[in-house]
């Protein structure tokens, strides 16, 4: 089953943070569709729209993992299912 | 192609991180219509295995859900049919096993409230009503988790002034059993007028006769939100603007509570019932109806205003929330808890809101004499006086009223009472000395009015 998620990425900047997270989505077969960064006031912020496959791994799996990759830049990564942005922000 | 712009998705991080915005409840309604037995204890019986047979996902389903979309659901919950009206057949004068096995389903379920030991006596007390009602104090006193409400007055039958009377008694009467724990019983005791079969919130959750067996009922949340919004407004945005404001919030928390009703109810193969509108505030700083009032323009929650800002916020929440969801239901209006609001602590610490001025609220939002500390010793008949003015209200303009009282035993106006979580800690409230007996033991029903004559 294939699964549409909004990834968000939140912290102070440092060199190597979009290439560990893209690290962690590969290995986890997750396919990135767009990204949007800036930086404002040295805050980093990422949004991106993933595709997951459910069946190759779960997404709770996926969510671990990211959690893990977020203690290690000490940044705040929040992965979350599209629907709840469709839902609040689209009539 | 990312269709939502990363300032919406901003946006809604914000509101769960910084503005409390959460799902305040995902309630599962079970029909408890098939365990009806010869006695109390073969009744609980069957309730506890239908229930923790129909609640046994719940808990793990609520969690993937919360986790999978970032929306914190706050409590997952069960009610039940009204067990007085399944309890026809015990013929017994204690129904304080069923509240027992209900304690002990709830915990199995993981849930930290479960609602139904409830009847409803609008018209008159039936054999296992007054079973129930006879059962409550003790059912509440010796249960963790059992939620109780008695429906005592509606719109069509007007207000059973007897009911009344006697709710007043059962109320002191569970107070005096908890005493040691300042009166906690009171808190999980709630007296309608035109209770609703669908309501997902404690301590007035049952599972109504119209329902189907298994259904899903959501409350939203978000006052944390409303107020941020409020004041992110310049101080002279019209009334106009504010109301605008507050819809268009009122709409995306309505949405997250549909997706989630939705979701659950997928998820555990039931049918999804409702999403209640009420704006329900917890203890916790920021959480609170009352500083929306403050934010939009009264120096303390009580101030001359707090009733045309609170009818303002409850009117707004809904026109938003309709765009929302088809499927609005429960009571679906503000909520103005006092213990559970730091707000509404603190207008009454302040001495800007009495007793008095949550009535009049009462008439412009959701169920309004909730979670109020009285002094112990305050006479039945007064109790029962605050009650059927409640009722009163909620009769004459067709809407609901309740009335969650705790007379805390051994204490004075101004003492401090605390239940602790998410019923949190208030000042005892005066009351007024003056007597209202001889209205009370006149008994008797308070016809319906003539508004309910609508066919």
């Amino acid at each position: 089953m294939k699964t549409r998620a909004v990834l968000s990425v939140l912290g102070a900047d440092r060199v190597g943070i979009v290439a560990m997270i893209a690290t962690a989505l590969a290995e986890l077969s997750v396919n990135i569709e767009d990204i949007r960064q800036t930086i404002l006031s040295d805050v980093f912020s990422m949004t991106m729209l993933v595709t997951i496959d459910e069946d190759l791994h779960p997404f709770e799996e996926i969510q671990a993992r990211l959690a893990t990759v977020a203690e290690e830049i000490g940044m705040q990564v929040t992965l979350q299912r599209e629907d709840v942005f469709r839902f609040m922000h689209r009539i | 192609m990312l269709h939502i712009s990363p300032e919406e998705i901003a946006e809604t991080l914000l509101m769960v991180h910084q503005q409390h915005l959460d799902i305040r409840t995902v309630t599962l309604g079970v029909s408890i219509g098939d365990c009806g037995a010869d006695s109390a204890d073969e009744m609980g019986r069957r309730l506890y295995e239908k229930v923790t047979r129909a609640a046994e996902r719940l808990v793990p389903v609520c969690e993937a859900i919360e986790r999978e979309y970032g929306i914190p659901i706050r409590n997952k919950r069960i009610s039940v049919s009204p067990v007085a009206a399944v309890a026809g057949r015990c013929a017994c004068d204690d129904l304080t096993p069923v509240a027992l096995a209900m304690d002990r389903a709830a915990e199995a379920a993981g849930v930290d409230f479960i609602g139904g030991f409830s009847a409803l006596v609008q018209k008159g007390v039936g054999a296992a009503d007054d079973a129930l009602i006879r059962s409550i104090p003790m059912a509440l006193a010796t249960t963790q988790r059992v939620c109780s409400s008695v429906n005592v007055a509606s719109t069509r039958a007007g207000i059973n002034m007897d009911a009344v009377a006697r709710m007043a008694h059962t109320v002191k009467e569970t107070a005096t059993l908890t005493a040691e724990d300042d009166s906690i019983g009171c808190a999980k005791l709630v007296v309608f007028a035109n209770m609703v079969e669908d309501n997902p919130f404690m301590a007035g959750a049952i599972h109504g006769p119209g329902e189907s067996d298994a259904v899903i009922n959501v409350g939203i949340s978000g006052p944390g939100v409303v107020r941020a919004i409020i004041e992110a407004l310049p101080d002279d945005a019209d009334l106009t603007a504010v109301a605008e404001a507050i819809k268009a919030t009122s709409f995306k928390i309505t949405r997250a509570g549909e997706l989630v009703a939705r979701e659950a109810a997928r998820r555990l193969g039931v049918a999804m019932g409702i999403v209640d509108l009420s704006l329900a505030p917890t203890p916790a700083e920021g959480d609170s109806v009352a500083e929306i009032l403050e934010a939009m323009g009264v120096e303390r929650c009580g101030a001359p205003g707090t009733t045309t800002a609170l009818a303002l916020l409850n009117d707004a929440v809904k026109k938003g929330g309709a765009m929302g969801t088809s499927s609005i239901g429960g009571l679906s209006g503000a909520f103005i808890p006092v213990s559970e609001d730091a707000g509404m602590v603190r207008a009454v610490e302040d001495g800007a809101l009495n007793l008095e001025k949550l009535e009049a609220m009462t008439a412009v939002c959701s169920v309004g004499l909730d979670m109020i500390a009285i002094p112990g010793d305050t006479p039945a008949e007064t109790i029962a006086g605050i009650i059927s003015d409640a009722c009163a209200i909620g009769v004459i303009n067709n809407k609901t009223t309740a009335a969650r009282l705790i007379p805390a035993v051994g204490k004075i106006a101004g003492d401090h009472v605390s239940w602790g979580g998410l019923l949190g800690a208030a000042p005892v409230m005066d009351v007024s000395r003056w007597s209202s007996a001889k209205l009370i033991n006149r008994g008797g029903r308070m016809p319906a009015p003539l508004g309910s004559l609508r066919n």
